[in-house]
């Protein structure tokens, strides 16, 4: 197996890792630097639980090999809320609207919201339920994450 | 800042886990960090749905660099189930379907683990199998567990050995034979329901560590602690006291974490490595067809009522397809048996209960635990029966439901309820007797209602126990053992605790995860229970630590105990208005008058509650005093169009309400309502698909669709009724698991509304749907 030199920039941070080529991203985030927010729901790229922005793009972590997000920022569900612990506008807007239950697709899916809203600021609820297609949720229904986003995109803020 | 909440029962606190669960910071059992010595568990499945198991050869898998143990069930003679002991940890003789592990490979990484676990060779023998539960009930079926005889089970389960029956309920009440002949419409069908599963997005997952010493741990989402550690201990002889579970947050249950499926395997895998934790991830395929699902089931089911459309009568059969292991499924043919009325009260009732093997996935419990199954049947046989006598579906099931204080079909009394509310709430919603037009010409827009009744089900005697700590502060350590799955539960008990003793929401914390080491007992997360059971104990703890803090303080002051209280984290005194704030008082005590000596000391308060009431029932009639705890029941209304080009359907609106006693929280109670009514949509469409050989054909999410953001419905009313339960708190009652159990019926019956086409067997496939179009349109040229 070979072992590779990347250098990644992971929430503003910038981490000098080595990783086997085989690694996915989801690893290296979660076994490597310890950024266990992001979740592993299939390893086959159909649940979205492992969403992270890779520059400004949400991807699946899982499908992705650490190797080739190297020179490249990632953005995990640690990285969103701001640096007091207090919580991001989006976030804010998860909690107002109770739009959270046993949390194992929140990371994933206030990841595919924030690259939705930083896109299109001002998204149809049509354009926010396509945007969250890729990340399944088995508990809320949907109906409050898709109200939460519409709520943090009227504040004007993600 | 915002000002702290008092007595928060009843109001829409935040939940105690939202930053955590948004910030990332939430551990899950695969979160937990356990350094270099891990080593990896995987198994290694049964390729056949039924064979002999002639062989095990580990060999080359040993050789293999990186493998540490295999373990098969060989050297393993244990069995294992919470109601029918029918499972061997690791199949020895026999495999019973395909997936039922038969060795376990233990290797220092997840991929090699994998390699090994292919180079495990195991020698079948095949053996006839069969699928469908009708077929596997009869008398000549391919046996599954010739030695089911000699299993150890409840003594409220009825195996049949020398069957493949694992449960038979039996409920007679009154007279059937006689009554048919009363009947202005009779209506029966046979109903069909597959195999489907829970899909949690958090897939199963245990770590195992098994000490020289003998000290057991095992780390698992689970959603019954201290059920595992009982059965697992019972299972593999370890002392209670041996076996530590920690039980993380659960990322989504249904059922599916509830007793014990994978977590044993990771335990024996621990025992062949000692010292080294074991960690045991299923894959998302092996969540589908090698965890558990929920069971299949066949119903044939007549009912009858008379021109005035009062229900007469009712005779149903229900098999219920329980997989190759029903050692908890025997209690859903069970429940599905003492409630196979559904929420209706019909004076003659013949009703059979079957759990039947088959060679398929176990089933097990699922979100409304038989209810959603056999509702799908009754609650479309009642729109026909109103058909037949020329009423309104609403209006026959307002007149024909269950209400406090009827002798229902086991001839126990309904408790508190109030089903007619429930009812004219979702009528009222879903503007019932408005007309509106599809929204295209090749659309067929139509409305359908069904309710609902479920009961917890369970052994006569589960408990739950809190205790409540303070610290200096006067913050609030509230201790328990039952899961936090995504439905609020933490939350629940942190509201309870702070209204029960007088404190600020904010004050108290839920001492978490939850540790069978140091958690008090509660029996499991199941059931729809918690709120109820696990809220009364909690109540008896904040009452036990109010009263040695007031007895003190009454002491201290020279008052009546009788006329103090606590309020907003402070002990007042009605008569004399004094107060002293809780802070350092409930750890330190207080001093006497003249420091000569101190009174008090660190309160503990600690509660408990079980039910004491509940009663047998005869094994030939299913009669008794108290069948169950209570009932919660509710209704739904839903809306939809039915493109007539495609078959597809679309969920326009659904209305729920249901009687919840007292919404502790009613924001989480919405929740409840509106994930469960997309989780029931949903489950009208999903299907575990196998070949004619039993193997799976959808075990992954792309194959499996379970509905999406864009699926799911956009409207739904969600709404409730609080009939209080006389001994809840509060009189409150559970709601998570009833609000799926009318979804899919309510839809059938909406198809019918704008189709005139009725569906008995789920699911509803779009390609089902446009094919009995295209017939219905050849039928009427």
């Amino acid at each position: 197996m070979t072992i590779h030199s990347i250098t990644v920039t992971v929430n503003g941070k910038k981490e000098y890792l080595t990783v086997p080529s085989n690694m996915t991203l989801l690893v290296m985030l979660r076994d490597q630097l310890g950024l266990t927010g992001t979740k592993n729901g299939c390893t086959a790229g159909e649940c979205g639980a492992c969403t992270v922005l890779i520059d400004d793009e949400p991807v699946n972590s899982c499908m992705m090999l650490a190797l080739e997000a190297d020179g490249h920022e990632v953005t995990t569900v640690e990285g969103l809320g701001c640096d007091d612990g207090q919580l991001s506008p989006l976030q804010q807007a998860f909690a107002v609207h109770n739009a959270v239950q046993c949390g194992f697709c929140t990371p994933g899916m206030l990841i595919s919201a924030y690259a939705l809203l930083q896109r299109n600021p001002h998204p149809t609820e049509d354009e926010i339920r396509e945007a969250l297609v890729g990340n399944l949720c088995r508990c809320t229904g949907y109906l409050r994450i898709v109200n939460a986003v519409q709520d943090a995109a009227e504040k004007g803020k993600a | 800042m915002t000002p702290p909440v008092l007595e928060p029962v009843g109001k829409s606190v935040q939940r105690v886990d939202m930053y955590d669960k948004l910030t990332g910071t939430a551990q899950f059992a695969d979160d937990l960090q356990f350094g270099p010595g891990l080593y990896y568990g995987r198994l290694v499945r049964s390729p056949c749905a039924h064979a002999l198991v002639k062989h095990i050869d580990s060999t080359k898998a040993l050789r293999l660099r990186g493998v540490k143990a295999v373990v098969t069930g060989q050297e393993l003679p244990a069995q294992i189930g919470l109601y029918l002991k029918d499972r061997p940890v690791f199949a020895r003789d026999r495999v019973r379907y395909v997936g039922d592990p038969v060795a376990g490979v233990i290797a220092v990484s997840e991929e090699i683990a994998e390699d090994a676990a292919q180079l495990v060779e195991v020698q079948y023998e095949e053996l006839p199998a069969v699928f469908d539960p009708l077929e596997a009930a009869q008398p000549d079926a391919p046996l599954l567990h010739p030695d089911l005889g000699k299993y150890e089970v409840a003594s409220f389960i009825f195996p049949q050995p020398g069957s493949n029956i694992s449960e038979h309920f039996k409920l007679r009440k009154g007279d059937t034979e006689s009554a048919w002949s009363r009947c202005a419409a009779i209506v029966e069908g046979t109903f069909r329901l597959p195999q489907i599963q829970h899909v949690p997005l958090e897939t199963h997952i245990a770590v195992a560590k098994w000490e020289s010493s003998g000290q057991v741990t095992l780390w698992t989402s689970t959603q019954s602690p201290f059920a595992e550690r009982d059965l697992i201990a019972q299972s593999l002889g370890i002392p209670h006291g041996n076996l530590r579970v920690v039980a993380p947050y659960v990322g989504g249950g249904f059922g599916g974490k509830a007793g014990v499926s994978m977590e044993v395997y990771a335990v024996v895998m621990a025992r062949a490595v000692k010292g080294h934790p074991v960690k045991l991830r299923m894959t998302r395929e092996e969540e589908f067809v090698g965890t558990t699902t929920r069971q299949s089931l066949v119903a044939r089911t007549k009912i009858g009522c008379d021109a005035e459309a009062n229900l007469l009568a009712m005779e149903t059969q229900y098999y219920f397809g329980g997989g190759a292991y029903n050692d908890y499924g025997v209690n859903i043919a069970r429940a599905a048996g003492y409630s196979c009325t559904g929420p209706y009260d019909i004076p003659n009732v013949k009703g059979d209960s079957y759990c039947v093997y088959t060679n398929l996935p176990i089933g097990s419990a699922m979100r409304g635990f038989g209810m959603p199954e056999i509702h799908w049947g009754i609650e479309q046989i009642m729109d026909q029966l109103a058909e037949k006598v020329g009423m309104d579906p609403a209006e026959f099931r307002r007149r024909n439901c269950v209400r406090t204080g009827d002798t229902i079909l086991t001839g126990m009394e309904m408790p508190q309820i109030d089903l007619v509310a429930c009812i004219d709430k979702v009528t009222e919603a879903a503007k019932w007797h408005n007309r509106e037009k599809p929204a295209a010409p090749h659309k067929k827009r139509g409305k359908g209602i069904a309710i609902m009744w479920k009961a917890p089900a369970m052994p006569p005697n589960p408990g739950s126990s809190a205790v409540l700590r303070f610290n200096e502060d006067a913050t609030v350590q509230v201790e328990i053992g039952a899961q936090e799955l995504g439905q609020g539960a933490f939350t629940v008990a942190a509201q309870i605790a702070a209204h029960a003793l007088g404190v600020p929401y904010e004050w108290v914390r839920v001492s978490a995860p939850i540790d069978t080491k140091f958690s008090p007992y509660e029996w499991q997360t199941v059931a729809s229970r918690i709120t109820w059971s696990m809220g009364n104990a909690i109540k008896v703890a904040a009452d036990d630590a109010k009263r040695q803090i007031l007895n003190m303080v009454a002491d201290h002051w020279g008052e009546d105990a009788a006329n103090l209280d606590i309020k907003n984290g402070r002990v007042i005194s009605y008569r004399s208005e004094r107060e002293l704030p809780l802070k350092n008082m409930v750890v330190y005590g207080l001093p006497n008058e003249d420091f000569e000596g101190w009174k008090g000391g660190p309160v503990v308060g600690q509660g408990k509650f079980m039910p004491t009431y509940v009663t047998n029932l005869d094994p030939e009639t299913g009669q008794g005093t108290r069948a169950v705890v209570h009932y919660t029941v509710g209704a739904q209304a839903v809306e939809l169009e039915v493109d007539t080009d495609t078959g597809q359907v679309e969920i326009l609106t659904v209305a729920s309400a249901y009687d919840v006693g007292k919404a502790i929280n009613p924001d989480l109670v919405m929740s409840q309502i509106e994930g469960g009514a997309v989780h029931g949509a949903s489950s009208t469409f999903e299907a575990l698909r196998f070949d004619d050989q039993g193997q799976p054909l959808n075990s992954d999410l792309a194959d499996y669709r379970i509905m999406t953001a864009v699926d799911a419905p956009r409207e739904i009313h969600g709404d409730f009724v609080e009939t209080p339960l006389e001994d809840g708190p509060w009189g409150a009652r559970g709601v998570g698991e009833h609000v799926m159990v009318p979804t899919a019926p309510a839809i059938a019956n909406a198809i019918h509304d704008a189709l005139g086409i009725r569906f008995n067997d789920l699911p509803l496939s779009a390609e089902k749907i446009f094919l009995a179009l295209r017939g219905k349109e050849q039928k009427e040229e």
